[in-house]
């Protein structure tokens, strides 16, 4: 462990670079997944297959999509490609949230606010999103922890972040640095996680702060069925 | 519900601030301590890159503060990758300096090259180089490729040239996967010896898998501090299948004078021994580049 | 398009099945890697996801560790096990960095699976006298048969886009093709062996849906049929934003 000691400052300039790398495509695959998203809910017969390919874009694996930007004229070697290539990577993770969490809406809510002369816009912003919310953030826990995660291949095509470690961790043989990539790398995705959490509690203060269990949720089911009669 | 709004307004815009916040805070060089500023007149700045490889990095960082000694501004862009890949960076003028070495630069340039001798390789070099670009002084220190047996393998079977190894069944040769497709490769290996292998693209995992003997030759830079650690031998190579590769800094020729100067004396005083000794700092020592970089220069430094 | 010319060029040449690693024989090797790692992930993480999704315990902690394991950089996992089991057992070591990307998802698919049936139904099982053993075989397993298969699903569509990363230990798959073509700057290199890792993508993915749609038992709404609208759909919709 002395290599993590005497290599403290390399390792927190590294975690910035890293931190900066994840937190944009974060916020862009978020902002990007939302109309997206909110497409493939409204037109329903395009759901299906326009979910399922914008999913497979997950697939690509990270080398083979540094490669395609690189054809299409953003230079391997660069920021912007690791950046563009997460963002795809969040809004094929965050997409089909959104349109998960638009459709958990409750309809007569919906049909509520419809009826009090809600136009589209104003129900969108005020009624739906809000809504989704619950839905949304677990969503974006997911797509912030694998963008996190995913930035250290940037690595490979230079650019400088906590996969710096690893690859210059194994020329060297040197486990303890390795690990403290490792490790940095899972503190920082906690720490967002966490934060997001805490996010979502300030904008979403009638969220439930746990999930029901499964008796609350029979109750709530019953009182439900009762109360319609 | 406007409660609600401007709750979720205030969490989207905190967000952002805190993105925007970081994306302005970085330094975009991976080695701490940054650029430093000196007292002197600064000239220019100097934009170092180094391969993404530690001993290459060292001595980039070795030319970074031997150029922050002098009073030049110097920002690093280390780790880059593979020559295919920072070459344009050099030719436009991004990066202006960076270690390289002479003879895989020049197969880089000139595939067909048949200078083999150190002095030949780093004239031919010279002329191979496009516009823009030019070396200084080479270094005596060399790191180049080079095949490499197991002490026992090359007892059992009496090596002490690649030669030797012709007729020897089920060879099996190790190295990064571009050395399948590199002239020094397979087939060279054939042409040049009468060798065959078969390849196996071990990458960085190649001396392990040689001391394992998954592979039976493998394709080891010559300063790597392993191949005396690990008891390997180095196969001698009579006709010339590896250029000499000496290590050379590129530069963009708008590189000041003074750059030159400093850069060479670096040059002068870096040996194959040297070099060695630093790769062993870096890897047994597990020192960092910065520090290996500061040691060698108050030992070596301009006088 | 002139590109993906070039790479389909690259794809169906001769020369693929000569060399150091024939393609066919790549594909084979990142096929193995990926259903060996998500069947070791399914015998770990199935009867882990059942046990928290039929005792109702133990979710929060499955939650957190999903969540810690997803952060877990598959790169940097697989160097620092080969640099500590040694190069002898890289293919072991690969493999674990492969089943704990794994787990996440099939866990989640698991225990939401359960989660999603109708409390009512267990309490009939319950109450024409079926055992626990009886009510988890054959009651909560098939109708949770969905949520789970797309909880492998997703696993595996992971796996088969991280597997590339074995290259860079040396272990073969596709992934050579794309480190090697970063090397020697050979974009139809890079783009061919890419479009076949989305290709088995497209494949695994199709071939999950088929089973997704003919496991669940016949007569029970999932077959095939839309979700129906729930009341409250949001415990559904949670689940899938969980294994997806």
């Amino acid at each position: 462990m002395t290599w993590v000691f005497d290599n403290l400052d390399l390792i927190w300039s590294l975690t910035l670079d890293h931190l900066r790398q994840s937190v944009i495509p974060i916020v862009l695959g978020f902002v990007i997944a939302i109309p997206v998203g909110w497409a493939a809910w409204r037109y329903t017969t395009l759901r299906g297959p326009v979910l399922t390919t914008i999913g497979l874009l997950y697939t690509i694996p990270s080398l083979g999509l540094f490669a395609l930007l690189a054809a299409a004229g953003v230079p391997l070697i660069s920021e912007t490609n690791l950046i563009v290539a997460l963002t795809i990577y969040g809004v094929a993770i965050m997409t089909r949230s959104v349109t998960d969490g638009l459709e958990s809406v409750d309809p007569a809510t919906r049909d509520a606010a419809i009826a009090v002369g809600y136009g589209p816009w104003r129900r969108f912003w005020t009624v739906d999103l809000p809504l989704s919310g619950p839905v949304l953030l677990a969503g974006l826990r997911v797509t912030a922890t694998s963008t996190i995660s995913l930035a250290t291949v940037g690595v490979l095509i230079g650019q400088s972040n906590l996969g710096y470690l690893f690859t210059n961790g194994f020329q060297r043989r040197i486990v303890p640095e390795i690990l403290a990539g490792v490790v940095a790398v899972v503190v920082i995705a906690l720490i967002v996680d966490l934060l997001l959490v805490l996010a979502g509690r300030i904008a979403m203060p009638w969220m439930p702060r746990r999930t029901q269990t499964r008796s609350e949720r029979s109750a709530a089911r019953a009182r439900l069925a009762g109360g319609v009669a | 519900m406007s409660r609600i709004h401007s709750r979720l307004a205030l969490a989207v815009s905190t967000a952002a601030i805190a993105a925007l916040a970081l994306s302005g805070c970085s330094s975009s060089d991976p080695i701490s301590g940054g650029s430093e500023t000196s007292a002197a007149p600064a000239s220019d700045t100097i934009v170092i890159g180094s391969q993404a490889y530690y001993s290459n990095e060292i001595i980039a960082e070795i030319y970074a503060q031997a150029l922050e000694g002098a009073g030049f501004t110097v920002e690093r862009q280390f780790n880059i990758g593979q020559r295919d890949a920072y070459i344009p960076s050099l030719e436009d003028g991004t990066i202006q300096l960076f270690p390289e070495y002479t003879g895989n630069l020049l197969q880089f340039f000139d595939p067909d090259t048949t200078a083999t001798s150190s002095d030949d390789v780093y004239a031919a070099l010279k002329t191979a180089l496009p516009e823009g670009l030019t070396v200084l002084d080479q270094s005596p220190a060399t790191d180049q490729d080079s095949y490499n047996v197991t002490a026992a393998f090359a007892k059992e079977h009496n090596l002490t040239s690649i030669a030797d190894l012709a007729g020897i069944p089920n060879l099996v040769l190790g190295g990064a996967p571009e050395l399948e497709t590199r002239p020094y490769g397979p087939t060279g290996l054939k042409s040049k010896y009468g060798v065959d292998v078969t390849f196996s693209g071990t990458a960085d995992t190649t001396v392990d898998e040689l001391v394992a003997g998954n592979i039976q030759i493998a394709n080891v830079y010559s300063a790597d501090p392993r191949i005396k650690t690990d008891d390997l031998v180095t196969l001698a190579d009579p006709d010339g299948l590896f250029l000499a590769s000496n290590v050379v800094p590129v530069v963009s020729t708008s590189v000041s004078d003074k750059v030159a100067d400093v850069i060479n004396k670096v040059s002068a005083a870096l040996t194959p021994e040297g070099l060695v000794a630093l790769n062993v700092e870096s890897t047994v020592d597990q020192k960092s580049s910065k520090d290996i970089a500061s040691a060698w220069l108050a030992a070596n430094g301009p006088s | 398009m002139n590109v993906f010319a070039e790479a389909f060029a690259w794809i169906f040449s001769p020369d693929r099945l000569t060399g150091s690693l024939p393609l066919p024989l790549a594909v084979w090797q990142h096929l193995a890697f990926t259903f060996g790692s998500v069947a070791i992930a399914a015998v770990i993480a199935i009867p882990l996801g059942w046990l928290i999704g039929h005792t109702g315990r133990g979710r929060e902690i499955a939650v957190a560790l999903s969540g810690a394991a997803r952060a877990l950089p598959s790169l940097g996992l697989v160097v620092l096990l080969v640099l500590l089991l040694g190069v002898v057992h890289k293919t072991e070591a690969a493999v674990v960095a492969f089943v704990l990307l794994a787990i996440p998802s099939i866990l989640a698919g698991a225990y939401a699976g359960f989660e999603a049936i109708d409390r009512t139904v267990i309490d009939a099982g319950r109450a024409v006298g079926m055992t626990e053993w009886q009510v988890l075989w054959k009651v909560e397993v098939p109708l949770g048969l969905p949520l789970l298969i797309g909880g492998l699903r997703s696993a595996t569509l992971q796996v088969v886009a991280t597997v590339t990363i074995a290259a860079y230990v040396g272990l073969g798959g596709l992934g050579f093709f794309i480190i090697q073509g970063i090397q020697i700057r050979s974009f139809p290199q890079i783009l061919g062996a890419s479009l076949i890792v989305v290709a088995l993508a497209l494949a695994l993915d199709g071939l999950f849906a088929l089973l997704q749609r003919f496991v669940v038992p016949r007569g029970v709404a999932g077959r095939g049929a839309r979700r129906p609208r729930e009341r409250s759909g949001a415990p559904t919709a949670a689940a899938a934003a969980a294994t997806s």
